[in-house]
């Protein structure tokens, strides 16, 4: 299992933790700053998932979220929201914009690995 | 995790980002008080917020997350508009972001903040909105405790006393076409539901219409698993919680299902098309993926200690004495500057130039960091002495040696104070006096000439100099009939001691002077002047050397004594003629420079090599510009060469001369000093030319 992910968070701290966590674990992790980059390095690559934070520069969440969707190709590539907002609404809303599931920050990196596999499979 | 120090990696890059979080913070607060009203401003300070937040609870600061986590909250509300930004609120705003610097610092140095401050400060931006915040509602900190990943569930948490034996689980699963639509798929639950346990999945297919008929993209399928596990009814729920609401779901326990070890009941009716790759064996593989090393990262930023870039930059030193002495020797040895060795050290000196500027580089940071520190000191400091100031900074990108700045904190926050409490009136007095209520108090840094100009400005009432004589005479730090210029009375403030403030104030009277000031300025090589107008205000310029380690200097030679001369205070050669030398009076020389008189001192004479020249026609003069724009030429015996010269400095066993700055090695091995040659004019007399209101404090 050699899952690539792209995680987008314009936190330095939370990109190395989620580096942190998932490169021992085998996964393949790229990182983009913000949702604009984010798009920018999506098009590179072919991520088997997608973690994005929600409040960002230039191009939230809700917005990246959109942006992926929007692609033919990533119609169906699980995006997990990665954020510290907890908020029931937050959730409908991410899902709404097409988000597969979500992680409330702090996370403990066992437990991340474990709901990309199960996302992701 | 126990990979202690990746963490401790991670950490340290919290705090560095913090830093910079904070400033971010700074600055959009700041152009929200410059009257800056966008939406982004206020989203660039939530988001630093609430990125400091989320690290924090990375990292289980509990303060740091409780208290951001109701700063947020605020500010939240000024991002949705609700609550308009004003006046009060902004300095609330401005106070609570100090006492954040504060929490991260102390989170940071694991010191233990008291909690007092912080709680007042959030009463206070608590009131800005209103009730709505109740000790309940901040509750849900509580997420951000780092207890690990919570799932959210809305579930409640079964008893402890689990049944010993497995129990089994049913659960029936039809999604609905929407589930697709978020990116989640059957295949990965029903695996997460495998590595729960022994299970048995069976296909409902029964809904499939004819080909014909099938819609594509709709859900016809459905699933009944029967697991066999020991985890409770919540984690086998949690499987499900991404698809809750877009599926349907029934899990319920089977009842009586204590027989674990046996096989799972027949199939139900349902035919049977599905079956997972057996669980047992995938169970390992899901829990626990490969390990593998990961490559390391790609960084666009590396952390370095701090004495390693020292050593570097000793060596980088070294090398420079080493490639002059080498430059030496070759010329020594009789070989023609167009020989391919001398050519080719040309190149070397040219790289070695780079090299070390490159190093320099490496320690020089822009001021911006220190100059926030000081917008927070003069908010706190018009605070207590109840003036209204504002801190205008200028140059902030200006770039300098690290250990400068970190050195330059104490005396700059002390020269801050002083500006506020004794250089500003008092806001009755200003509005006497036909000035704005508001005192401006302006901190600026520039690259002036190859050092760096570090002023501290306030529009005050400037030094009030009769007094100033009064408290020295009474303080007995100059006798009673002293006879002193202006400057020289602005120059008493500097003596060890002296203070002008009647009443010791909390803020700056605390015993430490101005004289602590010039000694931390003069221990990084720099000196501090003061500039002062009645009723306009006072200016204390900071002069420093733009790095600590080596110098452009310029070789000369008096009295057959090789001296260095950093090369940035002098302006130009003169070569001194009957036609353009002058005496003003006995002893006093000028020379004529493009129509300007500028006075002439003979340096062999000032450092005592030798008595005062009779006639100077036909030497050499260096033209040496201050700091503040005046100029004076330094007779030398002769120009031998320019370089650099790396900064040996004399410490405090040789005797602290006037005028010399420290010594060098030079190519040849021999020692030479270096001159500071504005403090050896200024030893040589106040020259009498337009400094009515200006003086300097030389080292």
């Amino acid at each position: 299992m050699n899952l690539e992910v792209l995680a987008v968070d314009d936190s330095r701290t939370m990109r190395d933790m989620i580096r942190l966590a998932l490169e021992p674990a085998g996964f393949r992790v790229h990182t983009a700053d913000d949702g604009v980059h984010g798009t920018e390095v999506l098009a590179g690559i072919t991520p088997d998932v997608i973690i994005t934070d929600i409040n960002m520069p230039r191009m939230d969440g809700f917005g990246f979220i959109d942006a992926v969707r929007d692609q033919i190709g990533h119609r169906t590539t699980p995006i997990l929201v990665l954020t510290t907002e907890a908020a029931p609404e937050l959730k409908m809303r991410a899902r709404a914009a097409g988000a597969t599931g979500w992680i409330v920050k702090p996370f403990d990196p066992s437990k991340l690995v474990k709901a990309l596999q199960m996302v992701a499979g | 995790m126990t990979m202690p120090d990746p963490m401790a990696e991670i950490r340290a890059s919290f705090f560095v980002e913090c830093d910079e979080l904070l400033e971010a913070m700074q600055d959009g607060l700041q152009a929200m008080e410059d009257g800056t009203d966008d939406a982004e401003t206020i989203h660039v300070v939530f988001r630093a917020v609430h990125s400091i937040k989320g690290g924090a609870g990375a990292f289980g600061l509990e303060a740091l997350v409780r208290f951001s986590h109701r700063y947020e909250t605020v500010l939240d509300r000024v991002r949705s508009g609700d609550l308009g930004v004003e006046a009060g609120l902004l300095k609330h705003f401005f106070r609570a972001a100090d006492h954040l610097s504060d929490l991260v610092r102390a989170s940071r140095d694991e010191i233990k903040v008291p909690s007092g401050a912080g709680e007042a400060i959030l009463a206070e931006l608590n009131a800005h909105i209103g009730a709505d915040v109740t000790p309940d509602e901040v509750e849900p900190e509580i997420e951000f405790q780092p207890t690990g990943l919570t799932l959210d569930l809305d579930v409640d948490l079964p008893p402890l006393n689990d049944p010993p034996r497995a129990p089994q689980f049913k659960i029936c699963f039809t999604p609905d076409a929407e589930m697709f639509d978020t990116g989640n798929d059957v295949f990965p639950i029903l695996r997460s539901v495998a590595a729960l346990g022994a299970c048995d999945i069976r296909c409902d297919t029964a809904r499939v219409p004819a080909l014909s008929d099938i819609v594509p993209e709709t859900s016809y399928l459905s699933w009944t698993i029967l697991l066999t596990s020991d985890v409770d009814e919540a984690e086998v729920a949690s499987v499900f919680e991404f698809v809750e609401g877009l599926c349907k779901l029934r899990i319920e326990r089977v009842a009586g299902s204590d027989t674990a070890d046996a096989p799972p009941p027949p199939p139900l009716a349902d035919e049977d098309v599905s079956r997972l790759p057996e669980p047992e064996a995938d169970r390992p593989k899901i829990e626990q993926p490969p390990q593998r090393t990961a490559p390391a990262a790609t960084k666009s930023v590396v952390r370095v200690d701090l004495d390693r870039i020292e050593r570097l930059v000793n060596l980088v030193g070294e090398l420079v004495i080493n490639q002059a002495m080498l430059a030496q020797s070759l010329q020594s040895a009789g070989l023609s500057p167009h020989s391919n060795a001398m050519n080719g050290l040309e190149e070397f000196q040219r790289l070695t130039r780079d090299i070390q500027d490159s190093v320099m580089m490496i320690r020089a940071q822009p001021v911006k960091p220190l100059f926030q520190r000081m917008s927070r000191i003069v908010r706190e400091a018009s605070t207590a002495v109840n003036k209204d100031v504002r801190l205008i900074t200028d140059g902030e990108t200006t770039e300098v040696d690290k250990t400068v700045i970190e050195r330059l904190a104490d005396p700059l926050t002390h020269m801050i104070r002083n500006a506020v409490d004794h250089g500003l009136e008092p806001t009755h007095e200003r509005l006497a006096n036909g000035k704005a209520a508001q005192g401006h108090v302006t901190l600026s840094a520039a690259h002036r000439s190859g050092r760096v100009i570090i002023e501290v400005s306030d529009d005050g009432g400037g030094i009030n100099r009769p007094r100033v004589l009064q408290v020295a005479m009474d303080k007995g730090l100059i006798p009673p009939d002293a006879v002193l210029s202006e400057s020289e009375i602005d120059n008493l403030l500097f003596l060890p001691g002296f203070s002008t403030a009647d009443t010791v104030s909390d803020l700056s009277g605390r015993g430490v002077g101005m004289d602590v000031v010039r000694t931390a300025i003069q221990s990084l090589g720099g000196r501090i002047s003061i500039t002062s107008t009645p009723d306009l205000g006072t200016t204390f310029s900071i002069s420093l050397p733009l790095t600590l380690a080596v110098l452009d200097g310029m070789v000369i030679e008096v009295a057959g004594e090789t001296l260095v001369l950093p090369l940035n205070v002098v302006a130009e050669t003169v070569t001194l003629s009957a036609s353009t030398l002058d005496a003003v009076q006995p002893g006093l020389d000028v020379v004529r420079v493009r129509g300007g008189l500028v006075p002439l001192f003979d340096l062999g004479y000032l450092l005592g090599y030798r008595a005062r020249k009779d006639s100077y026609i036909d030497g050499v003069a260096l033209l040496i510009t201050h700091d503040d724009g005046s100029q004076g030429a330094l007779v030398v015996d002769e120009i031998q060469d320019q370089r650099q010269v790396v900064i040996k400095g004399l410490d405090d066993t040789f005797y602290r001369a006037p005028g010399i700055a420290a010594a060098t090695i030079l190519g040849d091995g021999q020692i030479a000093l270096i001159l500071d040659p504005s403090d050896i004019i200024a030893q040589a007399g106040d020259p009498p030319h337009n400094r009515s209101q200006k003086t300097r404090m030389e080292a």
